[in-house]
């Protein structure tokens, strides 16, 4: 939390001139936020643990304990390699979602100064449109060729 | 949230007596617990809804036996999966197969906190609101690949790296589509989005002008391949794929997910209402800010909610399923690039509002995206 408040904290005070909320350099403004992920972890334990309590417990055996196979019993390890495609997803995503989130203090400080800002980003777009033209003529996210 | 606690404090002479720090933590208790209740119950009815609407559209009634018009199906339910037995594969990695269930219901669950119910009806009031809620719905990625790959089931594993492919890859478009509103905004604090777009119908956000329009549904097409939903519900495609990342949970976990599933979809048509559809704006100038009007503001924004939902479940219902390439294909070639126009659109937009109108015009205004009473808040 604290990684992500100091990547986000230059955006404090609002734009426009207003004024700046009265906790926005403050932790505190996070407090819910931690309040809410406990009870959503509280809420999932105990329901889970009145589903064990509640539970029908039946005799175990191989055949109800392995992993569901359309009927048959698994003939492999289901953790084998996958195909690159997905790492190629990954790489792309880390690449385009880190312009998005400097996007975002861009997207807010627009108004302040909008013609600087304006050509600014598009330098910066084009750039990026560069390389997502370079992507696609590499066919990176064309799963049908082969 | 603190000022309604301060006010609350003032007007009431017991609570002066009491510490105001334990005063303030009751209040974020309370309010959780009320976020919690919402989300959880609401959960259970859209549930409700998804099946009652399939079965009209599939001419057949739906559930109508529990309480009036089968409302309270979703107890039924939850009891008889809490009288389930769970089932842990012997194959399967236990902690991980555990845990993952848990990660992905807070990820769906705690972006809530942040989600303006009303003015003033919002447990954290921050500046990078809009930033926090896809930072933490992005936990439920990490939630899904660890419960296919402690499956370890074949069905689980394919379904998982399908999700987490789309997932990630949906994450552009909806955050890009989303940029576009802060962008005429100038904030991410959501109630501050939703104040913007008081007065006429022309000031909500999706009616300023043709890219703000277009974002609209670039983040609603986004947001349904981001939540798994059909057309993109290849991950857990019935037909081919059994039940994906979640076919080996049974019982209790597996309704978590399912819950989760529901609360991430609540979350996502609130988050649009109040990005794009005038949050509790009724369309017609009116103050929605005072103590007893923002429950009427929050009836609207309610409204708006349902009404996303709605369409959400009938896209499912209308629509076949896409072929992952095609997913694929239709995020990085079509939606990213687009998004790209969009945002790059709208800040040209208010360029050109700021130099041939300016701020004091109604139309610069408008065009730049400002409220009618000026500043924020």
């Amino acid at each position: 939390m604290s990684v992500l408040s100091s990547l986000v904290g230059p955006l404090g005070p609002g734009p426009l001139g207003a004024a700046p909320l009265a906790a926005s350099a403050d932790m505190a403004e996070y407090v819910p936020v931690l309040v809410m992920l406990v009870f959503a972890l509280l809420f999932a334990a105990l329901n889970l643990g009145l589903s064990f309590v509640l539970g029908k417990k039946a005799p175990s055996n191989p055949v109800k304990d392995a992993a569901y196979e359309c009927g048959m019993p698994p003939l492999s390890e289901a953790h084998q390699r996958f195909s690159v495609k997905f790492y190629l997803v990954a790489i792309l995503f880390v690449l385009f979602d880190i312009e998005v989130v400097f996007l975002y203090p861009w997207a807010v400080y627009f108004q302040q100064m909008p013609a600087f800002l304006f050509f600014e980003m598009l330098l910066f777009i084009g750039i990026l449109l560069l390389g997502w033209w370079y992507v696609m003529r590499k066919g990176a996210v064309n799963w049908a060729r082969e | 949230m603190q000022q309604w606690l301060d006010d609350l404090i003032a007007g009431t002479a017991w609570l002066q007596a009491l510490p105001t720090g334990l005063v303030y933590t009751i209040g974020i208790l309370v309010a959780c617990k009320l976020i919690l209740l919402f989300s959880s119950l609401l959960a259970g009815e859209v549930v409700w809804l998804e099946r009652r609407v399939s079965g009209r559209m599939q001419a057949r009634i739906g559930p109508n036996r529990v309480g009036p018009q089968g409302l309270l199906q979703f107890l039924a339910d939850g009891v008889k999966l809490l009288s389930k037995e769970d089932v842990i594969p012997a194959t399967a990695d236990r902690p991980v197969f555990v845990l993952a269930p848990i990660l992905v219901y807070l990820g769906a669950f705690a972006a809530f906190c942040v989600i303006p119910f009303g003015y003033g009806l919002v447990a954290a009031d921050m500046n990078v609101g809009l930033f926090l809620v896809l930072a933490i719905t992005s936990i439920e990625v990490v939630g899904v690949i660890m419960a296919g790959w402690a499956s370890n089931s074949k069905w689980a594993v394919l379904g998982a790296m399908r999700e987490v492919a789309q997932m990630i890859s949906y994450e552009l478009p909806l955050g890009l589509s989303a940029l576009a509103i802060a962008l005429l905004a100038g904030t991410l604090n959501l109630t501050d989005i939703a104040l913007q777009q008081e007065g006429w119908l022309w000031n909500w956000y999706v009616f300023r002008g043709p890219f703000a329009f277009a974002a609209f549904f670039l983040f609603f097409t986004a947001a349904l391949a981001s939540l798994k939903r059909a057309p993109f519900d290849l991950p857990e495609a019935e037909s081919e794929l059994v039940a994906g990342f979640h076919t080996e949970y049974t019982g209790f976990r597996f309704a978590i997910f399912f819950l989760a599933e529901y609360s991430a979809m609540i979350l996502f048509s609130m988050l649009a209402a109040v990005l794009f559809l005038g949050g509790w704006s009724p369309g017609f100038p009116v103050d929605l800010t005072g103590p007893a009007a923002r429950w009427i503001g929050f009836g609207i924004l309610f409204a708006k909610t349902a009404f996303l939902l709605f369409v959400m479940i009938w896209v499912r219902w209308s629509l076949p399923r896409f072929r992952i390439d095609k997913v694929m294909y239709l995020c990085y070639k079509v939606l990213l690039p687009l998004s790209v126009v969009c945002v790059l659109g709208l800040s040209l937009q208010v360029l050109l509002g700021e130099v041939l109108w300016g701020d004091q015009s109604a139309f610069g205004r408008w065009l730049m995206g400002l409220g009618v009473h000026g500043g924020i808040r």
